[in-house]
């Protein structure tokens, strides 16, 4: 499956989940994973289909899991714990 | 010569395009390609422009309300929300808000870099809504031009670092990690929340060790939270209202109360989601440049973080602290009511987000110090302290403390209100004297502090 769009979401959509959003593409960049759109909203935004996955916190998992695939995050700053989830992740569906 | 001065001088004060120049300038000096230039300036205004939109379509239906409330109760009644506030203080004091934004996170970096409070705040809609809050407080109180900006620039960096330095001891204990910090201006709140936990709570287990229905995780969205929560408000002053003697038909629209409280609830959730949408895109390009540039001036500074980022940790704590932090704010309002009589106090309604967010994190902090009943017993308190704190801020405000919504979230509201009052005692260049001071106090502090050997 090709991954084209990652969206990162949270309450507000103003905090956390740019936070996260700004991690997400370090991450990307480390794993050699190229074109992929990377954005950041609000809960209330996140529909099916408006990103092939998902990243969040585990608090927002029963929210997000019903609209596609979620990247939930025990420590949602946590560098090391997104590069594992979100790598694992991603040889998962073939893209790395 | 002379058009051109004229045209800088437009630049300079029409806020949309003010705050677009500095996104350019900021865009150039990080040596971005062009097009990447271009988007960035353009999405800066465009945020600008959406957030003034919406505060256009907020304000119908808190007039609404506001004229509905006041007939039904005989007194203000005021929704605290910091979107709505802020949208109608960016009206008048976009200027000053947006150049001590600007200041305000070099002064964060100064801090960051010469004080023992290494912290760089990376919430940026904090730190937008801090500094209109500051430049409507300072403007009441009688500074402008550079002094303003100067004395708002100051304090807004000092809030930056003195708020995550106040909530760290509890963040270690949450978070386990000792290189992370807490930048929410709620943290007043959270702090009173963790201190009663650890007097009311001891031995209590963890609320994580509750099994919590998952489906009240719908109200996490929070478009669907305040249209219910505006809508119950809506409801109750129109119904009240109705049964009045000289009740005017006009003041629902002419319609039925049901589908009133319907139709304008939901205007002013549509209004506060094209605020959020504004704020997302203005701050888009502001945040990483902060981060970017802070990351090279102070390397190792701890940046501050949005508070949802505690929340993962006791999830149940957030629901807890939701709940009971707005069943606090009832209890408030119910004791506001009963000393109106004596304290000409507005009433403050429990505004569905600064109970959501601010609530829930104070859960956690009192889970943290103090298990399910700090849990419990802090959010109380924060319900109470956030309900308390706008009523007294409103005067401080000028003619936006005659809103009918107002700040909410704790710390805006404790510094609005110190600064208010000091402003009542000292204007002009003393004001500016006092915000200085309030920014080197941590600098000096740290030199008079003797070095560990």
């Amino acid at each position: 499956m090709a991954i084209k769009k990652i969206m990162c979401a949270c309450g507000s959509g103003l905090g956390s989940s740019f936070l996260v959003e700004m991690n997400v593409k370090k991450v990307l960049k480390k794993l050699g994973v190229e074109g992929v759109e990377v954005g950041h909203s609000a809960a209330t935004d996140i529909f099916k289909g408006s990103a092939d996955v998902f990243v969040c916190g585990k608090d927002m998992y029963n929210i997000l899991s019903a609209y596609g695939p979620c990247v939930t995050l025990t420590n949602i700053i946590s560098m090391a714990e997104l590069e594992e989830k979100l790598g694992a992740y991603l040889k998962e569906v073939g893209v790395i | 010569m002379e058009s051109v001065l004229v045209f800088i001088q437009d630049v300079l004060s029409t806020p949309a395009l003010l705050i677009g120049t500095m996104a350019l300038i900021g865009l150039i000096a990080q040596g971005r390609p062009v097009e990447e230039v271009i988007k960035g300036t353009l999405k800066t205004i465009l945020g600008f422009v959406i957030i003034g939109a919406g505060a256009g379509i907020l304000v119908g239906a808190l007039n609404y309300f506001g004229a509905l409330f006041n007939f039904a109760f005989g007194v203000q009644g005021v929704v605290p929300n910091n979107e709505a506030i802020v949208s109608l203080a960016l009206n008048e004091y976009a200027q000053a808000t947006a150049l001590i934004m600007a200041f305000g996170m070099v002064a964060n970096i100064l801090l960051a870099r010469f004080s023992k409070w290494k912290y760089i705040f990376l919430t940026g809609h904090h730190t937008l809504y801090m500094a209109a809050l500051i430049a409507v407080v300072l403007s009441v109180g009688g500074l402008e031009g550079w002094q303003l900006i100067l004395a708002g620039s100051a304090l807004l960096g000092f809030t930056m670092v003195f708020f995550p330095a106040l909530a760290q001891k509890t963040m270690v204990k949450i978070t386990g990690e000792e290189s992370i910090a807490f930048g929410h201006f709620g943290t007043l709140g959270y702090v009173f929340s963790a201190w009663l936990g650890s007097i009311f709570g001891k031995e209590s287990k963890s609320t994580e060790e509750i099994k919590f229905p998952k489906r009240l995780s719908f109200l996490r969205d929070t478009s669907v939270a305040i249209s219910l929560t505006m809508f119950m408000f809506f409801v109750l002053v129109s119904v009240i209202a109705s049964f009045k003697e000289g009740f005017d038909p006009a003041m629902t629209t002419g319609i039925n109360w049901f589908l009133f409280s319907v139709i304008q609830s939901l205007t002013f959730a549509g209004g506060v989601y094209i605020v959020l949408a504004g704020v997302r895109l203005l701050i888009a390009e502001i945040v990483p440049a902060f981060k970017g540039i802070s990351e090279k001036i102070v390397p190792d500074a701890k940046p501050a973080l949005d508070c949802p980022i505690v929340f993962p940790f006791a999830e149940n704590a957030v629901l807890i602290g939701f709940l009971v932090s707005f069943a606090g704010g009832l209890v408030g309002l119910g004791i506001l009511v009963a000393l109106g009589s004596t304290l000409a106090l507005p009433l403050i309604l429990p505004g569905v987000i600064p109970h959501f967010f601010c609530g829930a994190t104070a859960g956690v902090f009192g889970n943290a110090t103090g298990g399910r009943k700090g849990a419990i017993i802090g959010a109380f308190g924060h319900g109470l302290l956030i309900t308390f704190l706008p009523a007294f801020l409103m005067p401080v405000l000028g003619t936006l403390g005659f809103a009918n919504t107002t700040f909410s979230d704790a710390d805006f509201t404790a510094v609005g209100i110190v600064m208010g009052n000091i402003a009542n005692y000292v204007q002009g260049y003393g004001l500016l004297a006092v915000s200085l001071l309030i920014f080197v106090a941590p600098i000096v502090l740290t030199l008079l502090q003797p070095k560990k050997a």
